[in-house]
């Protein structure tokens, strides 16, 4: 559970920081009268929204992959190769997120046909990530880790599965921004949908960062240096 | 008093109104309507009719307790389904979804002075799904095979297996149901969070907002981080289930059959399933804290005492929720050294709850009390929370659960503590603002039958029921038959609870025939008929119409708790009623 | 009302702690060394049934003395901070008081006194079953890949240590007076709980894992063996018995129960036969 752990003391962090700006030692009582600063942030509600719905997100990645590493301490544990394929997607996922970044950069400066440009490269690097994980899955399958064929095997079809599923809505809400880009609307409209975008695939390629990382430290092959181990058990 | 800030008024313009959505039809108005009251509505009715269900079920369970063996129609079979659908519909189906889908969309932007919701096309979302993940529950009553019997814990490996009622469909059906409540729960749970922090009027702090408000506002946010790990659980178990991996399942050698399963962990289940379960618990009592803080303080004509303290209790008590779910686990056989982490955790998180319970009590202390409906409730309220609460402390601490736990001394503990008390705070709050929604007052005779019988009751279903559990009576027993360690005169206890069940459950009529009744026969109440200070008293209209607040957003002047405040006229102050003294535009004289 | 309700609340306080100490239902007498438990059981009562009394009398008295009437008017008062902190200090202590005992008498259980014999329960849908170590002193491994209408415990063939153990399948448990036990808990397909009342103590079997717990037997005599954790249709029913008796009676009945390579040998003859 430590990394539950360590995502709650994030969280946690993040509390007691807005907390620290809420006044929440004042006397409420000895204030009546009129109080312009409500402690409300002045960024827009939709990022807001969207901060916290990453944050529900990222509570449900802890715990799978604290899920995946309780079951990995109990033993029996005979985890797949990791696919040499993952690397190339982790390089395309980097390269969508980068093309959203850029995007993000455009929008800010009101350039329409660079924003237009990164849209459509995140979209399609996305998809080509996509791609890439099911035929990782065909790899595997191929390979004698099938589904069911031991919890190791599982959890990588689940939590990569979960990750896919995720990118996939994502996909949804990229295509509804690119909807708009393509009607001539100008880029300052645009510019908090993409900002969202960015946000979310950058979210989404940490959760991966993170998985793909536990996934290398506990290669069966790659995993017999003394180091390893040592940072397997702290997590 | 001390009055700061030199803004007297602060001008409209620098707070940006809302664009509103305006229904169309019939259709968005009343059925995919936008508006949180509305929602508000059809959570509560969705909630309290799937409720009712939950509550028959409990009659059939009492009566195979009492009369063993007398009722054809309960089987073994039925009686596991009984149990666990009756678990798990006023958990997650009545309680959960009524305190944030139907107090939550209600009061939250009333009582933070917004016109609605900030996201309000997620917020219909919202109910839809959790409507449809009602649908499918009870949909799995009528599968083949039935809803499934594997207790509300859904402990792994049994709940998938033969030999567990319901292992067909029912099973299936009941997580998908758990994956829909989820999915629908957190589209709720963004809007009553990002609300609270951004939807706040002009002047409205955070130490300005009443308890309600701050009791909702904490256990939407453990429920948003808790959910996440049922909604894992449920999504491994299904793949256990019907795709056959083994997550949650070891070798197993079931009537001599080898499975194919293997490799998997139950305790991983538990581990998952209780870091949700727990703040579950507070996710339905924090609420209930916030709205039992503003009854007695309203009917008792005082502040609430010790607002900064209620304040922090709250956010104490949420943060430690979080690292206690392992005292439900006390003898699943996890490394003992965990016994003294979660009892010290658990009894630790018992200091802030103590903390509520008295600044409760001393809120009364020198108050004006008056002992309307809602605050008979809300005594009643501290009677059963009190007694829950310290049968808590048996069960937290790790050595005196060991003979206590899977008894009915639990059974008790819990309905005590997170069923009859909280829905002692659900009547209360009904009843408080039901003049608000309705724009009618009830029979206050009829109010006052429903309480007694529920409260003393309840009471006398619960206290006597500890006592079996001392005794040694396990808890999800069919039938418990002759035992040497049970005294016969056990079973005339077991019959005694069961007619005070009965009862209690048959004195509800009295309150749904109040509620209808009064719709339409009801006194009309008036805009503020309790004399309250927070906001949804202060609407233009009763019930408040589209937009809540007619043309202006009210501007917020002081805390929610100015009561009897001395040398003001009245015994209350609203929180929109700037400071007398210094208003810079008098009346034209 | 007020009245009433201020009545009312004292005789539940009257009525609750009356029927605590005159109703006949109370823990089960004891026939194990646990007796701990119950007294941190009893302490526990003492300190929070002091608190329920408190608060709720305190409640009554509120109820009616501050009773609206006419031109009433509450104090104001939003806080007390002397008050509020000493409150809290009190509980802490009063936390602490059931805390520090309970943890105490948690490392005694956890604890497993040296020389304690070894035992196993097995749980299957819908009965117990037991292994004795046997003459060696030692149980023999087991894998639930063993298990077999031969061998319904899932005995390990080839382990040495296991020939000698004795298999007692869906009957009777002995233990001798008197000497410590640790219950070894294993089972083959859901969850079960170990659970005798009268011993206070009981642990979950989970399937997967070896779980365990230990005490003394002080009180001869049979008791009934229950199921705590909710196993399926059967759960009601998974029913067994230990009987505890003296170290001759306990001789006695080992004498006549079956090592695992006694059963396994029938078991080969009946199978050549066929």
């Amino acid at each position: 559970m430590n990394i539950t752990f360590i995502f709650l003391a994030v969280v946690a962090a993040i509390v007691a920081w807005w907390l620290s700006q809420q006044r929440i030692t004042a006397k409420p009582w000895l204030e009546a009268g009129s109080i312009v600063d409500t402690g409300a942030s002045s960024r827009p509600a939709a990022k807001i929204g969207l901060g916290l719905f990453l944050v529900i997100v990222g509570s449900l990645f802890a715990l799978l992959i604290s899920a995946y590493s309780m079951r990995m301490d109990m033993g029996e544990w005979r985890p797949a190769p990791v696919p040499k394929l993952l690397w190339l997607n982790t390089g395309v996922l980097i390269s969508s997120s980068g093309a959203l970044q850029w995007a993000q950069i455009a929008a800010r400066r009101g350039k329409m046909d660079g924003v237009r440009a990164g849209l459509l490269a995140g979209g399609v690097f996305a998809l080509a990530f996509l791609a890439g994980q099911l035929w990782a899955w065909r790899q595997l399958d191929a390979a004698g880790y099938y589904l069911t064929a031991n919890p190791a095997a599982a959890f990588f079809y689940l939590i990569t599965g979960v990750h896919g599923l995720h990118l996939l809505g994502g996909l949804v809400a990229l295509g509804r921004t690119m909807d708009k880009a393509w009607r001539a609307v100008t880029a300052g409209e645009l510019r908090l949908s993409v900002e969202l975008c960015a946000m979310y695939w950058h979210f989404l390629l940490l959760v991966w960062l993170i998985f793909f990382g536990l996934l290398l430290l506990t290669d069966p092959i790659v995993s017999d240096s003394g180091l390893v181990s040592l940072i397997c058990r702290i997590l | 008093m001390v009055d700061i800030g030199t803004v007297e008024v602060i001008p409209p313009a620098e707070v940006e109104d809302v664009e509103l959505y305006h229904p169309k039809s019939w259709v968005t108005k009343y059925v995919f309507c936008q508006d949180a009251k509305v929602i508000a509505i059809q959570y509560s009715i969705t909630a309290i009719s799937i409720g009712l269900v939950a509550l028959v079920l409990s009659w059939f369970i009492r009566l195979q307790l009492a009369f063993p063996g007398t009722f054809s129609f309960i089987t073994p079979s039925n009686y596991y389904q009984f149990i666990t659908m009756h678990g798990m519909i006023m958990v997650i189906y009545l309680l959960t979804a009524l305190f944030l889908g139907g107090f939550g969309n209600y009061l939250i932007p009333l009582m933070v002075g917004a016109r609605d919701m900030v996201f309000p096309y997620v917020n219909m979302l919202s109910f839809w799904v959790y409507f449809l993940a009602v649908l499918v529950l009870v949909a799995s009553f009528f599968a083949p095979g039935g809803p499934t019997g594997a207790g509300w814990t859904l402990y792994p490996p049994q709940a998938i297996l033969a030999g567990t009622p319901g292992q067909d469909w029912g099973i299936i059906l009941m997580l998908a149901s758990l994956i829909l409540f989820i999915i629908g729960f957190t589209m709720g749970g963004l809007n009553y969070v990002v609300t609270v922090l951004q939807g706040r009027t002009r002047g409205m702090t955070m130490m300005r907002l009443p308890l309600t408000v701050w009791g909702i506002f904490t256990a939407t946010i453990l429920a948003l981080l808790a959910f996440p790990a049922l909604f894992v659980a449920s999504v491994m178990m299904l793949l256990d289930r019907v795709l056959g991996t083994s997550f949650f399942m070891p070798a197993i050698v079931q009537a001599g059959e080898h499975l194919k399963y293997g490799g998997g962990s139950p305790i991983l289940f538990q581990h998952l399933f209780w870091f949700f379960g727990h703040p579950e618990v507070y996710i339905v009592a924090l609420p209930a804290f916030g709205i039992v803080s503003d009854l007695i303080s309203t009917h008792a004509r005082k502040n609430i005492f010790g607002y900064r303290m209620m304040v922090w209790a709250l956010v104490a008590i949420a943060v430690l929720s979080f690292i206690v779910w392992g005292h439900h686990m006390y003898i699943s056989g996890m490394n003992p050294p965990f016994g003294f982490f979660f009892a010290t955790s658990t009894l630790i998180i018992a200091i802030p709850t103590a903390i509520k319970v008295y600044n409760w009590v001393l809120t009364l202390w020198r108050g004006d009390i008056h002992l309307t409906v809602p605050m008979l409730f809300a005594l009643g309220f501290i009677v059963t929370f009190v007694n829950g609460g310290i049968t808590g402390l048996f069960l937290g601490n790790v050595i005196v659960d060991v003979p206590l736990s899977a008894t009915m001394f639990v059974v008790a503990h819990f309905h005590m503590v997170m069923g009859i008390a909280p829905i002692l705070v659900v009547f209360g709050g009904i009843y408080h603002w039901y003049p608000k929604i309705t724009g009618r007052m009830w029979n206050e005779r009829l109010g006052q039958f429903h309480f007694w019988v529920t409260f003393l009751g309840a009471y006398l279903i619960y206290f006597p029921m500890h006592y079996l559990g001392f005794i040694g009576v396990p808890r999800r027993y069919y039938e418990l038959g002759e035992t040497a360690f049970v005294p016969p005169s056990a079973g005339t206890l077991n019959v005694f609870i069961t007619a005070a069940a009965l009862i209690v459950g048959a004195a509800q009529m009295v309150f749904f025939f109040n509620l209808i009744w009064s719709l339409f026969k009801g006194k009309r109440a008036g805009g503020n008929p309790w004399r309250a200070t927070t906001l949804e008293w202060q609407t233009p209209q009763t019930p408040p119409g589209h937009g809540n607040w007619g043309k202006e957003l009210p501007i917020v002047y002081r805390w929610a708790y100015d009561y009897s405040v001395p040398g003001a006229e009245q015994d209350f102050l609203p929180q929109n009623q700037p400071p007398a003294k210094r208003m810079p535009v008098a009346a034209p004289s | 009302m007020a009245t009433i309700l201020a009545l009312v609340l004292v005789l539940i306080v009257i009525g609750s702690v009356s029927f605590h100490l005159l109703s006949p239902w109370w823990l089960t007498p004891i026939a194990s060394n646990w007796g701990y438990i119950d007294n941190t059981v009893i302490l526990t009562f003492w300190i929070t049934g002091f608190g329920y009394i408190a608060i709720i009398l305190f409640m009554a008295f509120c109820v009616f003395r501050f009773r609206h009437r006419e031109g009433r008017r509450a104090a104001y008062q939003p806080e007390n901070n002397r008050l509020e902190w000493s409150l809290a200090i009190g509980t802490t202590v009063a936390v602490a008081a059931l805390l520090g005992p309970g943890l105490f008498v948690w490392y005694q259980f956890v604890t497993v006194p040296k020389g304690a014999d070894e035992i196993e329960v097995v749980g299957q849908q819908w009965q117990w079953s037991f292994r004795l170590p046997g003459r060696d002193g030692l149980l023999g491994t087991s894998d639930s890949r063993y298990i077999s209408s031969d061998n319904p415990l899932g005995l390990n063939p080839n382990d040495p240590n296991g020939q000698d153990d004795l298999v007692i399948v869906a009957d009777d448990l002995h233990l001798p007076l008197g000497k410590p036990v640790k219950v070894l808990l294993r089972s083959i397909d859901v969850i079960h709980d170990f659970y005798v009342p009268e011993f206070r103590a009981k642990m979950d079997l989970m399937p997967g894992l070896v779980t365990y717990f230990w005490f003394i037997p002080t009180r001869a005599g049979t008791f009934e063996v229950l199921c705590a954790a909710f196993c399926g249709v059967g759960h009601p029913e998974m029913r067994g018995s230990v009987v505890v008796e003296n170290e001759s009676a306990y001789q006695a009945w080992l004498q006549k129960q079956q090592t695992f390579a006694q059963l396994s040998a029938r078991a080969k003859k009946v199978n050549l036969r066929q």
